[in-house]
This record gives C-alpha cells, structure tokens and sequence, in this order.
C-alpha cells in the first residue's frame, strides 16, 4: 500500500473539515469504548488475565525462531507449506505462484491487515487475478477503492447513507427502487451477492490472529463467519500472517482469545473462532486441497531486542484507537498506511521509515489512554517519545523548531536569568493583555489563537513576587 | 514546634510561574495550613518536559540534573501539576540508565515528589479546607495526575468541604482536552477538535466552574471557552481550596 503518512497534516486538516466523517466518527467514540468498559467490569480477574497474555507474548517473543521452526515443522508433518517472506514483494510473489499454478481467476479473502500491508489487492490484480474481499467491512472499502480506517471495522469511517449509495451504485443488476436503510439490509445484500463468488473462487486467502506451534494451526477470528467460507470451499487456503502471531500452544491462544475480544468489541469471545490445521485430509467432508502459510516479517524482526519490541505483542485489538483522542478526531485514513492510531504511530515508523511516517509518532498529547487500555500492556506513548529521540538525533525536526528549542532550553538551564526573563514576560505579556483579559492572536502562537484565545498571564511572575514576600518577612 | 514541621519545596512549575503566581500562592497557602514549612528553591525553572516530549534527551538531562540538585534535602517537594509532578515522579528515573549515581537520587527525589492535592489528602491526611466558594463547579482529570500519579480522588475529596461549592460530572471527564504542550501548537487543528469536545461536555454538565489541577489544560480550555463566548469561569483547583478567588482565568483585570 502507497504510504501518504508524510502528508498526515493535510491528512488531518482535511479530515476536521468532512462532515460525514465526522458523523460516522461520533458513533465509534461512544460505542467501542463503552463496550469494552462493560466487558472488563464483568471479569473480575481481568488484571491476572492481562498479565498471562503478556507473559505469554514476552516468552515467545524471547524464543520466536523456536517457536517458528516448531510451528514449520508442524504444518510440513500435516502437508502444508509455510513460505518464509523478508518483504512485501516476496509475499507477494509466494501468493501469486500459487494462484497461476492453481490457474486461479478470482480468490476470496478474509480480513487480513498484512494483506495491507503487502498491497495484495493491487499486485493480484495487476497479474490477472480478481480478489473479492468477503468481509463486509473489506468488501465496502474494496468497491470503493478506500485503504481502511480502522484495523478490526476497516469502513468505520463512513455512514450508513455512503454505504447504501456505494451499494447501489456498484450492484446494479438489482432493484434499484429496493430498501437499503439498516445495516441488516446491506449485510444480506452483500451476503446474496458473496455467496457465489464463494463458490466460484479458486483460492481463499485468510489472515491469522494467532500461529499455534504446538498443532501446526492458524486461528482466527470473525463475527460474521467469512473467513470459514474463505477458507474452506476453494482449492488452496492461503494464511497470511506477520511473523509474531505464533503462540507456543492452543491455550495460549486461548488465554489471549478472551483478552482480545473483550477489547476488540466488547465481546466475551468473538462469533466465529476458526482453526485451521493443514490441508484436507482423505476422510475429512471438506477442506482446501492444499494449506500454505505466507509468513512475513517486512522488518519485524529488526524490532526484537530493541527499544521497539514490546510492540511485537500487540495482537490488533484496536482498543489504543477507540480510546484515542487523535484518532477519535481525525479517523484512520488520516495516517496515511495501514496501521492507524498509537499501534500506528509507533509500528508505521518502523515499518516505512521515520522519515516518512515521522509525523505519527509526533501527533500524541501523551494521554497515555492508549497504554492504559492495551490488554498487552505495550508502553505506547514511551515508544512514540522514542521515535521523538531518533527523529531529534537526525535533526529530523524543521529548524525553527529546533532553534526554538534550543533557545528555550538555554534559559531554562540558567535559572538566574529564566527569572527576568520569565518576570519581564509576565509584565509585558500582563500589561498588554490587562484589559482583555486574553489574547485574541498571538505571533508566536498563530496555530493556536486561530481557534481559542490565550489567557493573558497575570503580570509578574511567581518567583519575582515571592522573592518581594520573602523580603518583606525579612525586614519585618 | 517549628521544628516538627516537615520541610517542603514548592517547585512552582514554569505556566504557574509565567501566567498565573496566585496558584503558587493558593499552594503555599494550603501548604502552611496543613502543617508545613513551605520553601521555594531560587534555582527552579521548568521540568523540561518540552525538550522531553521534543526528542531532545540531552536537555532534558541536563535540566532533570538541575532540579534534582536544586531540590535535595527537602522533605517534600510539591508541584501544583499533574503534568510536571509526573516528570519528575515517572520519568526522571528512566533518564539516567547509563548514570547509575544521578539515577538514584532521581529516585529518591521521584520518591519525595508529590502532587498538590493528593499530598494535602494522602501525605498530609488533610480531609477538609476552610473556602467558601458560590457555583456549581465540574472537575476535568488531567491526563498526567490521574494516569501517571492517580489523582483522581483526592480534589474531589477536599472540594465537598468547600462552602457553597456543589461538584458535578462531566461526561468523559477522564479524556484529554488536547492541549499536550507542543502538541497544541504543533497539532492545532486537531488539538482544537479534542478541546472542542471538552468544552462541549464541560457546558452541558450545567457547571458554571471549570476546575482542574494542570495550568496547561486549563489555559486551553478557557481560551477554547472564552473564543465562544462561553461565560464558564476557569480556575486551577488549588484557589479555590485556598479561597484566592481573584478574577478567572482569561477575565479582565489581573493583578499587576
Ligand atoms: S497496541 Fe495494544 S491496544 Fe493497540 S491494537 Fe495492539 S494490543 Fe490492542
């Protein structure tokens, strides 16, 4: 997928200023959010939960090639394939190998944010091959031509009316006087038009929540069972799956199941949990023929060791973008590549370069909701300010910044002189603002008093007036 | 007893210091009623979370080893600032890990540093003040405080016992207000937006009195206020538990 992270500022302005998404923005604030809040209040050992899931991701981060070479070793036993990827490109062409010796004409795909990330979409089309996304969410970006938004409700950024209308504007064999107002209505829309391209497809491409060792297996999630579908029906099931998905066992991957839910949506557990293990054996009733796991790595394992590897736990439940001010304000798309959010924030930089994803990590109050949520306890914030530290080193930032910086932190470290300065300050800035009480436009803070005025200061500073008190306590 | 008294440091926080030295006062004030000696070390400037937040670790080394030597020997050292209480607290340690020496006593200062009102309430087990104040006041959790230090308690705890003051809920009271110091210049567009929530949730719990503990949050969210006209009046916790009630923040008149 093309990145526009650079252009995350236009990105955003661009954002605030579209009315519909602004809408569609107002229902995830509330919705998620309180969801998970129920979930979490119903699970009384909910911390100890946290706490095993992160100590499960720790141990098997700090064993990842055992693990991986295990879980190999599993899918070989079974018949299966797993397709060892440096990059996107490779993934890519493993992916495609397979459908031309298939002669593959359409596949069928479940949700999978590394499909994303290698751009898929694009390089099976550009070779002849016609994906069908069959999750709703994905289905509706696809028909029209739109990254995600979100990594678990990739269309939460449009209304219920942009929906109808793509659908009526891309289905039009059907009625066109036909009701389409509910989200029940467009579901078994979309269902009636799915079903035989199940049927139809050659291929079915899946991604995975979670790689199990032990079995061999790839496990994944879905409300709306597509991906049993995709998986199951055609003659090759294709798992795409970054490279810290594997779990050492099934309860491990369970023991994360029920965290991910309950953050994801809300949910005790997801509707479909679907584990797949290799190909169809002779006496199954159905199954792929074949089984192939593309596994990518796209730099995840420069991250191992490194101030950066805590992020390799998260398991994209979403809950640091539900919970995000930034996100709440300017939705997904706004930064530019597959991954939104604080997860975005600090994996897009390791992933496309801080040079071009430098804004992300940059565009954080520090709340720090996001870490408070996140059912794998990853620091979120300190790995922005990490990103900060690395931008800052290469002298990444404008130059007036730095310069201002600079200029400010020559006061700050003088304290003796940081008092007039600051005493002066509060007199110039107090005299002049006296009579307002605030000021309306600022030189300095242009940005800000577009839209909010500036409390003027009260007009001398604290340490100038103390130093008069204590004076005066002396002398008396 | 002078001599039973603990001896505390107000580190005056550098908005505090600039913008509004009545909040410094209303802490001394506060702090001498609960029962301390209240000193405030000449050698203070900021915290130096802009450098931090900037990416510019050196600075802020440099600035954390100031006031780590400015503040030694005092009992306390109290900060009207979730925000900057929280600097120091939880991130000045993690600052020095090749600097083994300076880390410890950033250790032992994190150890000492308390913010305003959770050291009233939880060091000093002050359970209520003697202020008067006439409105209906709701209470915005600044980030810091309530996440890095936990506050969250301990301000409404002290405001019941102000006369006249009743305390609502807002909705989503614990969200941000979108201020995060650079970020609201860096970012103003959408830090806009997030105050713009703010203050829409701050109008409809019907108070009259925006009250939280952070300078920051509070200049952002009266100058959001008082951009739309709002009549809502802003003040820093700390004067209104000491019953400093001057004009509000962004009212004509200030001292001078
Ligand atoms: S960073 Fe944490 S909260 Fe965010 S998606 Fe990953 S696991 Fe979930």
């Amino acid at each position: 997928m093309k990145a526009t992270s650079r252009a995350f500022k236009d990105n955003a302005r661009r954002a605030l200023g579209d009315p519909q998404l602004q809408k569609a923005l107002l229902n995830l604030r509330t919705g998620f959010a309180e969801r998970r809040a129920h979930a979490v209040s119903q699970l009384p050992e909910w911390e100890k939960l946290r706490d095993e899931a992160v100590a499960i991701k720790r141990h098997t981060l700090a064993n990842l090639d055992f693990y991986l070479e295990a879980f190999e070793q599993k899918v070989t036993a079974q018949g299966g394939q797993v397709h060892w990827c440096r990059d996107a490109a490779e993934a890519n062409a493993a992916v495609l190998a397979i459908c031309r010796r298939l002669d593959a004409q359409t596949v069928t795909k479940g949700k999978s944010m590394v499909g994303e990330e290698m751009g898929l979409n694009d390089h099976l089309e550009a070779n002849g091959v016609t994906p069908v996304e069959t999750d709703l969410g994905e289905y509706i970006i696809q028909i029209r031509h739109e990254p995600p938004s979100h990594i678990i409700a990739p269309a939460v950024h449009l209304t219920k009316e942009q929906i109808g209308e793509s659908f009526r504007a891309t289905h039009r064999a059907l009625d066109p006087a036909r009701r389409l107002e509910d989200a029940r209505q467009m579901c078994d829309e979309a269902r009636a038009i799915l079903r035989p391209r199940f049927l139809a497809a050659d291929v079915g491409i899946t991604g995975a929540n979670f790689l199990v060792a032990e079995t061999g297996s790839s496990i994944i999630v879905t409300n709306e069972g597509n991906g049993d579908l995709t998986q199951t029906l055609p003659k090759a099931h294709i798992v795409l799956a970054s490279l810290e998905k594997v779990v050492p066992t099934l309860e491990d991957a369970s023991t994360i199941l029920r965290v991910l839910a309950r953050s994801a949506t809300g949910q005790e557990f997801s509707a479909y949990t679907t584990v797949s293990t290799g190909p169809r054996r002779p006496d199954d009733a159905d199954g792929p023929g074949e089984y192939h796991v593309v596994l990518l790595d796209n730099g995840r394992s420069a991250l191992l060791g490194g101030e950066f590897e805590d992020m390799l736990r998260c398991i994209r439940c979403a809950a640091c973008l539900n919970h995000c001010p930034v996100y709440q304000a300017i939705g997904g798309q706004s930064y530019g590549w597959v991954y939104p959010g604080p997860m975005g924030a600090v994996l897009t930089p390791s992933l496309i370069g801080v040079e071009a994803a430098g804004n992300l990590p940059n565009a954080s109050t520090f709340c720090g909701r996001c870490e408070q949520v996140c059912p794998m306890k990853i620091p979120l914030p300190r790995m922005m300010r990490h990103w900060r530290e690395r931008e800052f080193e290469r002298h990444l930032p404008p130059r007036t910044y730095r310069l201002g910086l600079a200029a400010w932190a020559f006061f700050v470290e003088r304290p003796a002189l940081y008092r007039r300065a600051a005493d002066w300050g509060a007199r110039i800035l107090g005299y002049v603002g006296r009579a307002r009480g605030r000021f309306r436009a600022l030189p300095l803070a242009a940005g800000w008093t577009r839209t909010r005025d500036l409390p003027a200061p009260e007009g001398r500073s604290f340490m100038s007036l103390w130093a008069e008190r204590v004076a005066a306590r002396k002398r008396a | 007893m002078p001599d039973s008294k603990p001896r505390v440091a107000l580190f005056v926080t550098c908005l505090v210091d600039l913008f509004r030295p009545s909040v410094g006062f209303a802490a001394v004030k506060l702090l001498e009623d609960a029962g301390c000696a209240v000193e405030v070390p000449g050698a203070q400037s900021c915290c130096g979370q802009p450098a931090y937040n900037s990416g510019d670790r050196r600075s802020t080394q440099a600035i954390a080893r100031q006031v780590i030597a400015a503040f030694a020997g005092y009992d306390y050292v109290v900060v009207p600032s979730g925000s900057c209480g929280g600097m120091i607290k939880a991130h000045y340690p993690a600052l020095f890990a090749d600097d083994p020496a300076t880390a410890e006593q950033a250790r032992d200062l994190a150890g000492r540093t308390y913010e305003l009102v959770s050291f009233l309430v939880d060091v000093m087990k002050v359970e209520r003040v003697s202020a008067r104040y006439d409105g209906v006041a709701t209470y915005h959790d600044s980030c810091s405080g309530l996440r890095e230090l936990g506050v969250k308690s301990q301000p409404r705890r002290l405001l019941a016992s102000v006369e006249g003051l009743t305390l609502k809920e807002m909705r989503d009271g614990e969200v941000c207000c979108g201020f995060g110091g650079t970020f609201a210049v860096k970012y103003a567009d959408i830090s806009d937006k997030i105050v713009e929530e703010k203050t829409d949730n701050i109008r409809t719990s019907g108070a009259d009195t925006l009250l939280a503990g952070d300078m920051g949050c509070l200049l952002n969210i009266a100058g959001k206020l008082e951009r739309a006209g709002d009549p809502t009046r802003v003040r820093h916790v700390a004067e209104v538990l000491a019953g400093i009630a001057g004009p509000a923040l962004g009212e004509p008149g200030g001292e001078s």
